[in-house]
């Protein structure tokens, strides 16, 4: 039998070739349809009427602009509800095919990446004992484990930190993160996280790993550093942009840093709306130098403790990743999980157990290291330019 | 009380007094930071959209609006024309009271109109409605590249994406939530 033919490379055909064409009947005309593939849509010439929304197999003969002297083998009853805007056929041909093969192309060069920084991949459980504790962070109960309550992780932070105590140069992880309750244009509750880990380094270096990261991406998929964006084009050349917190609070909110440190939501109020729409703009932006409450997990900076050396990095507004210099004193970590863990007792959140295996890991010795944890779906948005988190995946959550 | 998980298109809340309705909503979190909703509101009285950002949970106080079916009778210049089927009273909406729910509206069809202190402000459209299309190219051009939709003006002056084997004249089912094409009805 002849090969199939994908219907957009049909013009690259001289005219009278015998071709095998198969896909769906999408519009009826005089004499003939017209038939649409993964790739695109072909006139084919023949003489009885055809279902709309068959799928169908034709062998023919490639004149100018259509199929003639065709045999159409039908594979199954057509209907026109096929075009109705839910079924899968709508939703997932077209542009979010074309977004699906870019995504698996950045999944094959973000592995190319690593491997060749020399990081190791590895895969962590999904389900873990103690998820993180950050405060405006929920986890996913996995029901049926028994006496042994698990969580689905929100990010692979503890068991990736762990591996670190082997001092390899690094380990990355392609996976799964889940957050309970986050759906929106740039939220999934169930997303790609790309997260790694380089001992003996710092957020510097996660900085840098960043931006050679995006760059090689870019130019991979793109054949060059200037990406789409949601909104607006961005060149993911390096260097990027550096904005401390305490400098884009001045320039894009017009408050000094004193005003935020002791009220948290206000410092997120203006984050989202004054600060992210500027950042990233033109140019991919750090922001860095997080205030010591907002440290998270990323180590005070040694030479002023008001700051951590904590940043994230913007493209056209879309946080894109959370990186640290990594906090490793044993002590320094166990209070600040203790005290995560009181705020979220304060406002009725579920309070998770501390790791204990983690908490020994440190004590035990965890070189200096730098971490970064980077949406994945949301960085395939922006060299892609799709403006919603859905348009990059197969099955959006309300599509399972 | 509603809270900001209650949020979606067309919810009708009070803002200290004023009724509004939400045209487009979004989740927003950084990271490590608070969840909130961003909205776009439309001043029901005015037709005036403004932003809002809502803290996540925040209560919203829903406004109290009263249904009364009418009959939408004509469009002139712009301003629709509504009447009361038992008291043939009349009203009008303009088109920016409306926002796009002037899309919806056929003559002599019924449609509930929404009243805030005996105020008329907006119409609530059914969540489908039936409209038959004005103007489409013909769908067979046998083109080699693109996706299966083309562009058609519907006979209310809506413009959708339709798959291309529709042809003018035909009654196409618009869900009025997203104003997107849902499924041809079929001739009897």
């Amino acid at each position: 039998m002849l090969p199939r033919s994908a219907a957009s490379a049909l013009a690259t055909l001289p005219p009278a070739t015998r071709v095998r064409v198969a896909g769906r009947v999408i519009a009826l005309a005089e004499g003939g349809f017209t038939l649409q593939d993964d790739t695109g849509c072909v006139k084919v010439s023949f003489d009885r009427a055809q279902p709309l929304g068959a799928i169908v197999q034709v062998h023919g003969v490639w004149r100018e602009g259509r199929i003639d002297d065709s045999v159409v083998v039908v594979e199954s009853r057509g209907s026109d509800k096929f075009t109705r805007a839910d079924s899968d056929f709508t939703f997932l041909s077209g542009k979010r095919l074309t977004n699906l093969r870019a995504r698996a192309r950045l999944l094959r060069a973000a592995r190319t990446f690593f491997d060749a920084e020399g990081l190791l991949e590895i895969e962590t459980p999904a389900m873990v004992p103690c998820p993180g504790l950050d405060v405006h962070l929920d986890a996913i109960e996995v029901l049926g484990m028994g006496r042994a309550p698990r969580w689905l992780h929100t990010s692979p932070e503890y068991q990736m930190k762990r591996m670190l105590a082997t001092t390899l140069p690094g380990v990355y992880q392609i996976g799964k993160a889940f957050r309970r309750g986050e759906k929106g244009k740039l939220h999934e509750p169930e997303f790609t996280m790309l997260e790694w880990y380089r001992t003996f380094e710092d957020a510097e270096s996660m900085m840098r790993d960043t931006e050679r990261l995006v760059s090689a991406l870019s130019t991979n998929l793109l054949g060059s550093t200037q990406v789409p964006g949601i909104s607006r084009p961005v060149d993911v050349a390096a260097p990027w942009e550096r904005v401390s917190v305490e400098e884009a609070l001045r320039r894009y909110a017009g408050v000094g840093l004193e005003s935020v440190v002791n009220d948290e939501e206000r410092f997120y109020r203006l984050l989202v709306e004054k600060i992210e729409p500027e950042l990233g703009r033109g140019k991919p932006t750090f922001l860095t130098d997080y205030p010591a409450p907002f440290a998270s997990l990323a180590r005070l900076s040694p030479g002023d403790s008001r700051f951590s050396e904590r940043f994230e990095a913007y493209i056209d507004g879309v946080e894109l990743c959370n990186g640290f210099t990594e906090l490793v004193d044993s002590v320094e970590q166990q209070k600040r999980l203790e005290q995560d863990q009181e705020t979220r007792e304060k406002v009725g959140s579920t309070v998770y157990p501390i790791d204990a295996r983690f908490i020994a890991a440190l004590e035990d010795g965890v070189p200096p290291s730098g971490g970064n944890a980077l949406g994945f779906d949301r960085l395939v948005m922006v060299l892609t330019g799709a403006q919603h988190i859905d348009e990059v995946l197969a099955f959006p959550v309300s599509r399972v | 009380m509603y809270d900001t998980s209650d949020i979606k298109k067309n919810l009708k809340i009070k803002i200290e007094g004023v009724p509004f309705t939400v045209v487009d909503f979004q989740f927003v979190k950084p990271g490590k930071g608070n969840a909130f909703t961003r909205t776009k509101l439309r001043n029901m009285f005015t037709g005036a959209v403004i932003e809002r950002t809502f803290r996540s949970n925040e209560k919203l106080e829903p406004a109290d609006l009263e249904e009364r079916q009418m009959q939408f009778l004509y469009k002139e210049a712009d301003n629709f024309v509504f009447m009361d089927t038992a008291s043939y009273d009349q009203l009008q909406l303009s088109a920016d009271q409306l926002g796009d729910n002037r899309w919806y509206l056929i003559d002599g069809t019924n449609v509930d109109v929404l009243f805030f202190n005996e105020k008329p402000i907006g119409v609530t459209p059914p969540t489908f409605v039936v409209l038959k299309v004005l103007r489409t190219e013909p769908g067979f051009k046998g083109d080699t590249s693109g996706g299966a939709m083309k562009p058609a003006t519907m006979e209310t002056g809506l413009e959708v994406s339709v798959p291309l084997f529709i042809n003018e004249g035909e009654t196409l089912k618009i869900d009025t939530r997203t104003g997107a094409y849902s499924e041809r009805v079929n001739k009897k």
